[in-house]
This record gives C-alpha cells, sequence and structure tokens, in this order.
C-alpha cells in the first residue's frame, strides 16, 4: 500500500502503438470466443426452415476467419512493436533472462500472489511476473494461430494460410489439432479472468492509475522510484 | 510356365469382357483420378499393351475388410481384372494355393521381379512381440520387410496398414504399427480408409500400371486425386451446415430433413476422403447420405477420437465423454474461484493497511 502523501509524477509508459495492440487484440479475442463457441456448438435456432435462404453459420465462420487474421497481424505487428517501443514494451521485459527478474517474480509471488509480505513492487511497466505470464499467453497465442489456421488451410487456396498446412500432420491430424485449438481458447479466457482481476487489484492496492494507463498511456509513479529507475538505466522517464 | 505374360486387357477380353466394357473402365478411372481426356487413352494403351503387374497382397493384423471392399469395386472388370490376376501371385484369402505352394508363390515373385513388382499390405505389424502375428512359422515384420526389400513401391491398404487403426488405439497391446513405420527406403501410398473405398483402390492400382510411378501424394502419403479435399468440402448437406440447421437427434425433425450432422459428431470437417463425390457400393450412397455421421475412418487415430457420436474427443486422464470444453470449464471455475478468494484477502489486507496510512481516511487532517 502506498501512501498518498508521497510526491507522484506521471509517467508515460504505453505508447500509443501498445495500446491499438492491446484494444485491438481484446476484441478479437472477444470475437474469437464467441463465435468460435458458436461454431463448437451451433444452437439450433433457425431449425425448421430451408437451406436456400440461410447462411447464418457460414457467417458466424466468416466473422471468427477475420477476427483470426485480424488477430495474428496485431500479435506479429506487437511482436515488431516489441523491438522497436520504448523501454517497457520491449521483448526483453518478457523474458526473465536475468536474475534480477528472476528475483522480483518471487517478490510478486510474495507480495501480492500470496501476500505473505508487505512492500512495493517498483516496476514502472509490467512487473517480472506479469511479463513473464504475458510471454507465456504470446505462446498460447502462438498455438492458437498454428492450429487455427493449419485448420483453415484445407478450405483455402490462397498462400497465407497454405504456410501452416504443415502443422496438421505434423500434430497427427485435424482432430487432434481442433482438440487442441479448443483447449488453448481456455487459456484465453482464463488469462481474461486473472487479467481483468489484477488490474482491478492493483489500481486498488497500488493507486498507480494502472486501469486508466492502457486508454490514456499515463501512469502515476512514486519520485523516489523513478530517480533510482533512471540512475540504474540512463535513461530518463520525464514525460 | 515360362509363357509370354499376358497385358489385363487381354485377360478380360479373354473372360469375355466386350471392348466397350472395357473402355467404359478405362473412362472411369480416367475419371476418377482426375485426368484429362487424353488420359483415357494412356490408361488404354497401359492395359492392352503392358503385362501385369506382379503384385504381392499380405494380411496382416486387419479384418480384410479391404479386400471384402475391392472384390465390390462398382465397376465388374475391376475384381476381374485386377482380383483375378493377382490372386495368381499372391493373396491369402483369395488365392487357391495353400501352405507350401502359397509360400513358394510369392518366392517366385520376388525372384523373377525384382525391383518390378508392387507389395500390398492389408493390416498392421505388432511390434511388442513379433509373434502375435506370423504366417507360415514367420512374423508379419519378418515377412514384410524381406518382401518389400526389392519392391517397386509398396501400397498400404486401409487404416490398419497406413496408421495402425483400432489395433493401434490406446493401449495398443500388440504394439501394432502402419507400414510405413516399420519399412524403410521405398515409397508407401497409404490408401486410407476402413475400408478404403473400392474405386480408389481400383484407381491407385491403374495409376501405378498407366504412369509406371507412384501417384502425387499429402503429407500423409495419401494419394491427393482421393485424398485432398475433406468430407465436408464436398458433402452434399454442406448447404445446411453454413445455413446453421443441425440434426439434433437422430429421429428429430432435422434427421428427416437431411439437415447437417455436425451436431451428432460428424467428422467430415477433419476427414480426407472422396465419400462425397465417389461413393460407395457402385456410387449409390455414403455414410451421411444415409443418415449417418463420418467416423473419420480416413484418419490417423481415429479411435482415440472418439466417441464417434461426440463432435470433441474426449480427453485422455478425465473420463469417458469429457470433452476440451468440459476441462476448461472447470479449470474457469476454479479460476473465477480462486480470483473471488484473492479478492476478499486483499480486502481484509487493505482494511487493516488503510488504518496504519497517516493520511488514512479515519484520520483525515494528519
Amino acid at each position: 500500500m502506498r501512501s498518498r502523501s508521497i510526491p507522484m509524477r506521471e509517467v508515460y509508459v504505453w505508447e500509443l502503438p501498445v495500446r491499438m495492440f492491446h484494444w485491438v487484440n481484446m476484441l478479437c479475442v472477444i470475437a474469437l470466443c464467441i463465435t468460435g463457441f458458436i461454431i463448437g456448438n451451433p444452437p439450433a435456432f433457425m431449425n425448421g426452415t430451408e437451406a436456400y435462404f440461410n447462411y447464418w453459420f457460414g457467417t458466424v465462420r466468416f466473422v471468427h476467419f477475420i477476427a483470426a487474421f485480424l488477430f495474428f497481424f496485431n500479435f506479429i505487428f506487437r511482436t515488431y512493436w516489441g523491438f522497436s517501443g520504448n523501454e517497457f514494451s520491449r521483448w526483453t521485459n518478457f523474458i526473465p533472462l536475468k536474475r534480477a527478474q528472476w528475483k522480483e517474480i518471487i517478490d510478486v509471488i510474495r507480495v501480492d500472489v500470496l501476500q505473505v509480505t508487505h512492500k512495493n513492487i517498483d516496476s514502472i511497466g509490467h512487473n517480472a511476473l506479469a511479463s513473464f505470464v504475458y510471454f507465456l499467453t504470446f505462446l498460447i497465442f502462438l498455438l492458437q494461430c498454428l492450429t487455427g489456421f493449419g485448420m483453415y488451410s484445407a478450405m483455402s487456396k490462397s498462400a497465407f494460410p497454405k504456410l501452416f498446412a504443415w502443422i496438421v500432420p505434423f500434430l497427427g491430424g485435424d482432430m487432434r489439432v481442433r482438440q487442441l485449438h479448443h483447449l488453448a481458447m481456455w487459456g484465453f479466457i482464463i488469462f481474461a479472468i486473472v487479467h481483468v482481476y489484477l488490474v482491478f487489484y492493483h489500481d486498488y492496492i497500488e493507486r498507480r492509475g494502472v486501469t486508466s494507463s492502457m486508454i490514456g498511456g499515463w501512469k502515476f509513479i512514486e519520485e523516489d522510484v523513478i530517480e533510482r529507475h533512471d540512475a540504474e538505466t540512463g535513461e530518463s522517464t520525464k514525460g | 510356365m515360362e509363357q509370354k505374360q499376358r497385358s489385363f486387357y487381354e485377360e478380360v477380353r479373354g473372360e469375355g469382357t466386350s471392348r466397350r466394357d472395357f473402355l467404359k473402365f478405362c473412362t472411369t478411372m480416367a475419371a476418377f483420378l482426375g485426368l484429362e481426356s487424353s488420359g483415357v487413352g494412356q490408361i488404354v494403351k497401359a492395359l492392352e499393351t503392358k503385362p501385369r503387374l506382379p503384385v504381392i497382397w499380405f494380411h496382416f493384423q486387419e479384418c480384410t475388410c479391404c479386400s471384402e471392399s475391392f472384390i465390390r469395386a462398382s465397376h465388374p472388370i475391376v475384381a476381374t481384372i485386377v482380383l483375378d490376376k493377382i490372386s495368381l501371385d499372391y493373396q491369402e484369402t483369395l488365392m487357391a494355393a495353400s501352405g507350401f505352394q502359397a509360400e513358394e508363390a510369392y518366392k517366385t515373385v520376388m525372384a523373377k521381379h525384382p525391383g518390378e513388382y508392387i507389395v500390398m499390405v492389408e493390416g498392421s505389424i505388432p511390434t511388442e512381440n513379433e509373434a502375435y502375428c506370423c504366417i507360415g512359422g514367420r512374423s508379419a515384420y519378418q515377412i514384410l520387410t524381406e518382401a518389400a526389400r526389392n519392391a517397386k513401391a509398396v501400397v498400404a491398404w486401409g487404416n490398419c496398414a497406413s496408421a495402425g487403426c483400432v489395433q493401434a488405439a490406446k493401449p495398443n497391446p500388440t504394439g501394432a504399427k502402419p507400414v510405413h513405420k516399420v519399412i524403410s527406403g521405398k515409397p508407401v501410398i497409404n490408401v486410407q480408409g476402413c475400408p478404403p473405398i473400392a474405386d480408389v483402390m481400383a484407381g491407385v492400382v491403374v495409376h501405378l500400371l498407366t504412369f509406371d510411378r507412384i501417384p502425387q501424394l499429402d503429407e500423409l502419403n495419401r494419394p491427393k486425386a482421393f485424398y485432398s479435399r475433406r468430407v465436408h468440402d464436398t458433402c452434399y448437406r454442406r448447404a445446411n451446415f453454413d445455413a446453421g440447421l443441425f440434426v439434433e437427434s437422430f429421429d428429430d425433425e432435422g434427421a428427416k430433413k437431411g439437415y447437417c450432422l455436425y451436431k451428432m459428431g460428424c467428422k467430415g470437417p477433419v476427414t480426407y476422403n472422396s465419400c462425397g463425390i465417389i461413393k460407395w457400393n457402385d456410387g449409390i450412397s455414403y455414410p451421411i447420405q444415409s443418415g449417418h455421421p463420418c467416423i473419420g475412418c480416413s484418419e490417423e487415430g481415429f479411435w482415440d477420437n472418439g466417441p464417434f457420436y461426440q463432435h470433441l474427443p474426449s480427453v485422455a486422464g478425465f473420463g469417458i465423454e469429457t470433452t476440451a470444453d468440459k476441462v476448461g470449464l472447470g479449470l474457469g471455475i476454479a479460476t473465477a474461484v480462486g480470483v473471488a478468494g484473492h479478492a476478499i484477502v486483499t480486502n481484509i489486507r487493505k482494511k487493516r493497511e488503510l488504518s496504519n496510512l497517516p493520511e488514512s481516511t479515519e484520520n483525515p487532517k494528519a
């Protein structure tokens, strides 16, 4: 818990491309999950009619495919931004290769998950555990794209989905690919539950304005944390 | 026995098939193989001039449904041409010879036509203990590896020989393996299905004979001419799928109307075969046309991806009829419960800490 009386300053953390990625990604995931559920278990609300004036299921699948393309290229864009964005969006945040990152992961587990230690986590962007979990979700993104486009490649003549055709024989046929695609979707849903909760949690406990930071890009950070950060990285976070 | 090898055409003419029927057969085959019209001439010429293919046909761990399917090929000429001739060499179910003579027959083929004969295999090969499948005192593994060594190509008939089928289903007690995992260095054509469609089998044989090379294969070594499209993409009920009209149970109105069988567990969307085009029994029908969902018999591991009447396969280790979605839902609920618990603990903690802060709400002027 941070005191309100200590001096805080605004820091520009999430650049516009990062925020755009976040919201486009969210919309895609919501669209993909809803249409995915319908495709997996279609409701019978049109039954009793004839097929010739109807195409609603085809439309649902079409929306799923369009959202999938958007999702994939949005993800590719974010990967690119991990190499050209600011320090908080860099790829190095997401893969814990440094000892300091692992130390912070353990700290976050003790402070925020188990709540056995009480202290402040100083990270300005994502904390190390959050970053690492995002990295794991990126792997699920990848699995979902591979299995999804793998299944899609059978009904497409264009070159791009054909790039994924190998995945089907590699995983032992469409049946298993479809199974994995369903399982991975639950990864997204579970991630979303925890993610939204933790945004509320951090905003509530740390009072740094983390919720609105994904809209405007600015976070409130304690002066002493900024000074320590600037001294360590040699960069200036002054907005 | 040293006489000039007769061609297919001479054989069938000698058995009373008319020239007209012969040409009809060649045209049908060209159509099945997806050849252009000049292909008909090539097939006619090949069948008229080339000596018949020396073939050794083995039965290992299987039910002989591939042979059963084959002899019911829509065009009677296929059975007479191919099967009668094949049986002259070696085909355990249909050949007249037995015992020593039978063994002699395939040894003769191997000795007389090295590099020319085709090995056709029905059934999987046990590897856990080779003794599970023995013929004439030798194991399936020994027989196959010996015969394949000098073969021109190997044709794996059906799901057993192509993917192991039911014998290779969990827990696979005999360690059954498909042909392509047992032999190496020879082209293996997987003619998938349980059984494969008779006309597809005939088509593969005709292709081998006419063009003297193996047909184009997909990633799972299935001939592209027959296995490049999903049953779903060629299904006459596809319009009902796109319209969202589904059979909900086998005795409902939708079933009567011929709606899509997707929700009855139809594996058409994940199965590559030509059932929807060539169909079965002289083009009369195929499972979906008869009101039954596709069970995906031309796909690897279709027994382990059951049950047949369920869209998603069961997840191993979670009991029968537990699908990926049920596992996911359970995890989702567990997560929500965990999050709620965490939120309660957080609030208790926050209340306690708030009272300790200098600017806490209990002491606003401090």
